[in-house]
């Protein structure tokens, strides 16, 4: 049994456009522990004869003492490449794989069916246009089908084939297949598949795999290879609204400067007029120039250099549009979020998002909701997951140019970054732009900060506080208000404790209000600036994130990040409220140094050292470090 | 995803240009692994074509073990003067040193020496934050699993259990102090992929890939050319001409030649589609065992 062989013509070029010819599938396997996703692939390639003589001799070797079929081979070993999967006998990553047969070329990722790994899923399910959903004919639609198969339709894969996998072990039994179909075609049913097939199929033996086996003859559908062979997937991208994302400015002398990028969608040509979103300035394409000569027409998927007819401002990460059809531009918009890292997400944390090839940093506003994978219910939470997905809102610190993804999604998918580890944390794709966040200009009124700031003779700033509880922020913030005042300047001090009874009252301890408590007497911390005091903020502040937060909301206005190091031993013998005692005691949880960490700022302003000197000492220094 | 509009290479070629164009924009210090195959060819003609008609924004590094095929020095240095390109070579001193060879010291300690540890040194002395390389996933089992973008640590290992999660063509380039990437424009090109484009672009290759009569000795099945006087013969062993080629370019001690007539491209391509082993197997280093590249890329090889 075997897929017949590309003959090689004589007349090479023949042959060769035979090859360019060919069409490509990407797809992508998926479904639960143990349903035979990588047995399925190794056969794939079996049968395209793909395995060659020194790969099977290897395979034949290390098959030993593991479940076969006829041809002595697991073919799971072909698949599962790392040391480490070999030893569980799983699948932790994706893996690509290639083959082809005479109608065309095939790129699998192979995706692990375990919880933890669904991000991969994701990632492999990001760039393809089919799935193939395994299910085990003795287990049914569980769990992970039905996460993974949403997981499909929110990255936005259109054409499923539901494979039910070692149909020999349930007898070739039609009643099971009819039943697992049926059970999945009703979960599956609002998740908007354009196709659906099902296939019975026994990857370890080889039935329904090439040709119709006759252990199912009650199957009438064809089999899987020649299935995947003629399913058309194509859409016309050329005739969607250009989008040309700026990657690289192309200037190697004075004489030239082109903007080079993929276009994601559309198609343009020279003398064809174009806006830059960014700037809403117009130009027309003058040239579009590759290494092979230049062009008269660009069109989706081709990698150029365009060359405008006038001097624009156009740099990395402007998308270029026609005019009448331009992106949305904009600074907040909803967007669904598949979190994919143990550290939740929270609201009001800040993060990097790329979109296409624009970067900035960002901020989860509002999370709507959760949407359970496996009920599709959607619920209130405070916090993402890993391997949740949500429904949010998110505003960038600038606006970006993007569309909505289900009609672009080289412009709608995105990814957000940590701003530390740079770990890539969520992906997420963008349902549509919030409109006020268009109409809501800043009143730049003509009194402003500087007026106000000049009128009491000063400078505004803000003062952030960072250290333990009883490592002296607040007596240092006290006197140096104190003698702010006597110098006839405008201070005063937000605290933990007075805003804690008032404000932020509503707020506990958990991680995520401790997250909105610093937000808010951030903006707070912002506005009292910007009516032109000096702000002294005396908050423990423990996280590095949030006094990163705290920093970026304060924008152009002079931040100072004041740490007070003073030894947990000295603190905690000071224990001016007690606080210590009772942490130690149990009777307060994540309380900070106790059972909570602090993580010291890796770059403060300033640091001052509680344990050696006396609170005058120490606020002395300051008054001088700060230049009044 | 499937545009349509363009043919299978052509969306090939531009997902690469694309990848390397994000390289050029993102980084600070990248850099170009230049090994002369006809990977390493196809990818200097990607990156030619990537930024034309500016020179290739950032240097070629190749890493020199002393015991490459003769030929491939002197088409490496061709190719740098033909188009231009900044080419940086690295041998590792303690290597030359100690005189370490393939006789000497055995394939897998040769190759950790004056390859892997070659390479960590050239990174780290021209501070390099994004390499390039021409691997792609059809060539072995844990390359099948690595992404575009490949983050290595401080001491530029993989973390295999840990990549960053890749979705669309959105890659995370960011780095933290000391890190670096590894990136591979043509992880989705299979070989036949990389033949059929240098026969249509007509890409320049070193003509060890094409058949011609060559020195050559049997050890134990495999044919080793014998490049130049350095070589050592077992007892009573003495080269013999061989209508051989190669279909991977390494270290002459340490790749083996195939029998074979093809002379052409055409040929070339016509014997590979009936080939029944595959690229790597001439390679001496990937058989010591199994999940031995792996090992080596943890260690930091490519």
């Amino acid at each position: 049994m075997s897929l017949p062989m590309a003959t090689p013509d004589t007349d090479i070029d023949l042959w060769l456009n035979q090859q360019t010819d060919k069409s490509l599938l990407r797809f992508l396997t998926c479904g639960s522990v143990d349903d035979g996703k990588s047995t399925l692939i190794g056969r794939l390639l079996y049968d395209s004869q793909l395995i060659l003589d020194d790969q099977l001799a290897s395979l034949r070797k290390e098959s030993h003492n593991r479940i076969t079929g006829d041809e002595g081979i697991d073919f799971s070993l072909l698949v599962d490449g790392l040391a480490a999967e070999r030893e569980q006998g799983i699948t932790i990553d994706v893996a690509y794989r290639f083959f082809s047969t005479d109608k065309r070329k095939f790129i699998v990722a192979d995706t692990p069916g375990h919880e933890q790994y669904t991000r991969n899923m994701a990632t492999g399910a990001s760039n393809a246009d089919l799935a193939l959903v395994l299910i085990d004919a003795r287990k049914g639609v569980l769990t992970q089908t039905r996460r993974h198969s949403f997981i499909l339709s929110l990255i936005g894969v259109k054409h499923v084939v539901l494979v039910v996998n070692k149909i020999d072990l349930v007898d070739y039994d039609q009643a099971v297949f009819d039943r697992i179909v049926a059970e999945y075609r009703a979960f599956a049913e609002p998740l908007g598949f354009k196709t659906l097939a099902a296939v019975p199929v026994s990857a370890l033996r080889g039935d329904n795999i090439l040709a119709p086996s006759a252990n199912t003859p009650w199957y009438e559908g064809v089999a899987l290879v020649p299935y995947l062979e003629s399913i058309d997937v194509s859409e016309d991208r050329t005739a969607e609204k250009f989008r040309f994302p700026v990657q690289w400015v192309n200037r190697p002398d004075l004489d030239f400067r082109g903007f080079s990028g993929t276009v994601a969608s559309g198609s343009i040509a020279v003398g064809d007029e174009v806006l830059i979103a960014s700037s809403r300035k117009p130009a027309a394409v003058r040239r579009i120039v590759t290494m092979d000569g230049d062009l008269d027409r660009a069109v989706a998927g081709q990698a150029v250099t365009l060359v405008v007819d006038r001097e624009v401002d156009i740099s990395r990460g402007d998308v270029l549009s026609r005019p009448g059809e331009t992106p949305e531009f904009s600074n907040q918009f909803q967007a669904r979020l598949i979190w994919m890292n143990e550290e939740s997400a929270f609201p009001g944390r800040s993060y990097l998002l790329k979109v296409g090839s624009q970067l900035v940093p960002a901020t989860i506003t509002d999370l709507k909701f959760r949407t359970n994978v496996n009920t599709l219910e959607q619920t209130a939470a405070t916090k993402i997951d890993l391997n949740e997905v949500a429904t949010v809102t998110i505003a960038t610190d600038k606006p970006i140019a993007f569309d909505p993804y289900t009609a672009n999604a080289l412009t709608g998918g995105f990814i957000l970054v940590d701003r530390l580890s740079n770990a890539t944390l969520g992906a997420g794709t963008i349902e549509f732009g919030l409109r006020r966040a268009q109409n809501l200009t800043y009143q730049s009124f003509d009194v402003n900060r500087g007026v106000r700031a000049q009128m009491k003779g000063q400078a505004a700033r803000i003062v952030w506080f960072t250290g333990l509880s009883g490592s002296g922020k607040s007596s240092i913030a006290n006197l140096l208000e104190k003698r702010l005042t006597a110098e006839g300047r405008h201070a005063y001090i937000l605290d933990g404790d007075n805003v804690r009874h008032g404000l932020n009252k509503d707020l506990g301890f958990t991680e995520a209000a401790r997250v909105e408590n610093i937000r808010r007497v951030a903006e707070v911390a912002r506005l009292m600036a910007d009516a032109g005091l000096i702000v002294l903020v005396s908050f423990i502040s423990p996280f590095e994130k949030e006094r990163r937060l705290a920093r970026e909301i304060a924008g152009d206005i002079d931040f100072a990040e004041i740490y007070v190091d003073t030894p947990l031993e000295v603190c905690e013998a000071r224990d001016p409220k007690g606080l210590y005692k009772r942490a130690r005691a149990g009777e307060i949880k994540n309380f900070t140094g106790i059972d909570s960490p602090f993580e010291a700022p890796q770059a403060p302003e300033l640091v001052l050292h509680g344990g050696e000197q006396e609170p005058a000492a120490l606020a002395d220094e300051l008054h001088g470090w700060l230049k009044l | 995803m499937t545009t349509g509009a363009l043919t299978h290479l052509q969306s090939l070629e531009a997902e690469s240009i694309e990848i390397l164009r994000e390289v050029a924009a993102s980084f600070e210090r990248p850099v170009m692994m230049y090994s002369i195959g006809k990977d390493s060819s196809v990818l200097l003609h990607l990156a030619r074509k990537a930024f034309f008609p500016s020179r290739i924004p950032f240097p070629l590094l190749h890493v020199n073990t002393t015991w490459k095929f003769r030929e491939m020095i002197a088409f490496r240095d061709s190719m740098a003067e033909k188009y231009g390109f900044d080419l940086i070579s690295h041998t590792n001193p303690d290597g030359i040193r100690d005189n370490i060879n393939p006789f000497d010291q055995g394939s897998s300690r040769f190759t950790d020496i004056m390859k892997t540890q070659a390479l960590r040194q050239a990174l780290n002395a021209g501070r390099y934050d994004a390499a390039i390389g021409g691997a792609r996933r059809d060539e072995e089992k844990s390359r099948a699993k690595e992404r575009i973008f490949s983050h290595r640590n401080a001491n530029h290992a993989w973390d295999p259990k840990n990549q960053r999660p890749e979705l669309w063509r959105v890659f995370n380039t960011r780095l933290n102090p000391g890190e670096s990437m590894r990136v591979f424009p043509i992880s989705n090109w299979t070989e036949l992929d990389v033949w059929t484009y240098i026969y249509s672009e007509g890409i320049e290759l070193p003509s060890l890939y094409y058949a011609k009569s060559r020195p050559v000795v049997d050890r134990s099945g495999t044919l080793i050319m014998v490049d130049d006087d350095r070589f050592r013969f077992e007892p009573g062993e003495a080269p013999r001409q061989e209508v051989v080629r190669f279909r991977t370019l390494g270290d002459y001690p340490l790749t083996g030649a195939i029998r074979s007539t093809a002379a052409t491209l055409p040929e070339i391509i016509m014997e590979m589609q009936a080939s029944r082993t595959s690229e790597r197997e001439g390679r001496l280093i990937d058989s010591d065992s199994v999940g031995s590249m792996e090992k080596k890329k943890q260690e930091g090889y490519f």
